[in-house]
């Protein structure tokens, strides 16, 4: 339970940071939105995947948010791999409340399986650029659940609420993290950069009993294709860093590390 | 019993062609939407802000601006208010903007959407803020809701305006119906209006007769073909000027000719 804790104090911070900072005027720390902010009313910090949409659409782009685009985009890139998914995003807590609830309902177990391709939320990712190219606006922002939500809690809510509860729905009973999982163009994004970053899980076939709640419990469970085969750390790009799999591994057989840039020495175990 | 099998070129190809019609169906939906969205003229945008096309381009929709104003005056569209959704927008009758001598929401802004330099005037070769050059709109009134127009006494608007006898003159006139009392009407110059909406916010009507709108939506366009003759400086436009002369077919016939042919009128 450590890491959902620290995950949910995150996001959670986050939220009450920011919306502090329009509610009542506290804006020593964070003021903005997860689009763009100010850190410590100094430090602009930006999506970098709204910037580049709003670059696609033609927008003349000033140095502020070019430079908080960057400030994002290194941090994720060379250290945090796609956390963003799962530490910040605020959808994250409807997707894993939703993926709670279908697994006590089982609904797995008696629904139909529906197949969706995890490499969906590249195509979406494209489309996003391109639409953008097309209809002069940053196309995914105009649609993107996330800043929804987010700009619901910091500024006001609106009918922003349903899209959530249409995610939550499409999450518990069409597809089994759909959203997260597949759709996301944001998530796929940080997938994409994230890729090399030094924080890992890392895996260790000798203590794991193969008792599997590591794969029953990751949203992307190909990810951890080497349970129980060989030690080595979870190197795709598409690991959100969560530490689900952490949490309820009894065997001690999974942890973060920080990546070894050396050549990894495959164990058999 | 026959077995169906499909060649691995019919896969390849089918699941291009899969691959391909999925997107443009997302694409089409998906753009269809944005487009819709996006064409929503009445909205009145921060101090400062670019034109509504390169706006919409350039707002990252963080609400820095929202944050800064000290009068919350700005809002973040909302999903449900029909507005570009995540943009800042205000609505007069509401909370106007009360134009702040420094600006507040201009600055903060990290993409530039809302852009400094066309609410600043150099003095003393120094860069200073001007809020009198903001343009968020123009203000209209409606002559026939407007009480001022029935000729009973109401300034409120013309007394509220910041640039007070330069945004809204009053223009007096008698009125014939009493034959003894004047008309004292708002009149609102167009050009110097910086569209805040203090007017909107204080008009004494249940439902505001002088209202702040786009200036795209609330002004026509005479277009340059139309020269003032009387005005110096615009008669300075033709004064190089060279004619043109447009044939067609029946340029060729002169104008007498056209007159009297009656065609087959007396047929």
């Amino acid at each position: 339970m450590k890491y959902l804790i620290l995950r949910r104090i995150v996001q959670i911070g986050l939220l009450v940071l920011y919306a502090a900072a329009n509610w009542y005027g506290f804006k020593t720390i964070l003021q903005g939105d997860l689009s763009a902010s100010l850190l410590f009313q100094s430090v602009p910090l930006a999506d970098p995947f709204a910037v580049l949409q709003m670059f696609a659409a033609g927008a003349a782009l000033a140095s502020t948010v070019l430079v908080g685009a960057a400030i994002i985009f290194v941090f994720y890139a060379l250290i945090g791999g796609r956390a963003f998914c799962s530490w910040v995003c605020p959808v994250n807590m409807v997707t894993d409340a939703a993926n709670w609830t279908r697994r006590k309902l089982q609904v797995s177990k008696v629904q139909k399986r529906v197949y969706m391709s995890r490499s969906l939320r590249y195509w979406v990712l494209g489309l996003s650029l391109l639409l953008s190219v097309f209809t002069g606006v940053a196309a995914f922002e105009m649609i993107s659940p996330i800043s929804m939500f987010h700009r619901g809690v910091v500024f006001g809510m609106g009918f922003g609420a349903a899209a959530l509860l249409v995610i939550f729905l499409f999450d518990l009973f069409v597809h089994e993290n759909g959203w997260c999982g597949h759709i996301c163009p944001l998530g796929g994004f940080y997938a994409l950069i994230g890729r090399f970053s030094l924080i890992r899980v890392k895996h260790d076939a000798d203590a794991c009993t193969a008792c599997m709640h590591c794969k029953e419990v990751c949203p992307e469970k190909e990810v951890l294709f080497m349970i129980a085969k060989s030690s080595e750390s979870v190197l795709m790009g598409e690991c959100t860093n969560c530490g689900r799999c952490i949490d309820v591994c009894n065997d001690d057989a999974l942890g973060f590390s920080l990546r070894s840039y050396a050549k990894q020495r495959k164990e058999q175990s | 019993m026959k077995q169906d099998t499909v060649s691995d070129r019919r896969k390849f190809i089918l699941s291009l062609a899969r691959g391909a019609g999925l997107s443009a169906m997302g694409a089409l939906v998906w753009s269809a939407y944005v487009e819709e969205v996006k064409a929503a003229p009445l909205v009145l945008r921060p101090p400062a802000a670019r034109d509504e096309a390169d706006f919409l381009k350039t707002c990252i929709k963080c609400g820095l601006c929202v944050e800064a104003c000290p009068y919350d005056t700005l809002h973040l569209a909302a999903p449900g208010e029909h507005k570009p959704i995540g943009t800042p927008y205000y609505t007069p009758r509401e909370t106007p903007c009360y134009m702040c001598d420094d600006i507040p929401c201009v600055p903060v802004c990290p993409t530039e959407a809302l852009q400094p330099e066309s609410v600043q005037s150099v003095e003393n070769g120094k860069k200073v803020w001007d809020i009198e050059k903001m343009d968020m709109g123009v203000a209209v009134v409606d002559s026939q809701s407007c009480i001022a127009f029935w000729g009973i006494q109401c300034d409120a608007c013309y007394r509220a305006c910041p640039l007070l006898d330069h945004a809204i003159k009053l223009k007096y006139e008698q009125n014939s119906r009493t034959g003894k009392h004047a008309f004292l009407k708002p009149e609102v110059v167009p050009d110097v209006c910086t569209g805040c909406g203090l007017c909107e916010h204080a008009c004494v009507t249940e439902k505001a007769s002088i209202i702040v709108l786009p200036r795209e939506v609330a002004q026509g366009r005479a277009g340059n073909y139309y020269v003032k003759g009387w005005d110096k400086n615009d008669q300075m436009r033709v004064k190089n000027a060279t004619g043109g002369t447009t044939t067609t077919e029946r340029s060729k016939r002169k104008a007498i000719d056209t007159l009297n042919d009656t065609g087959d009128l007396f047929e």
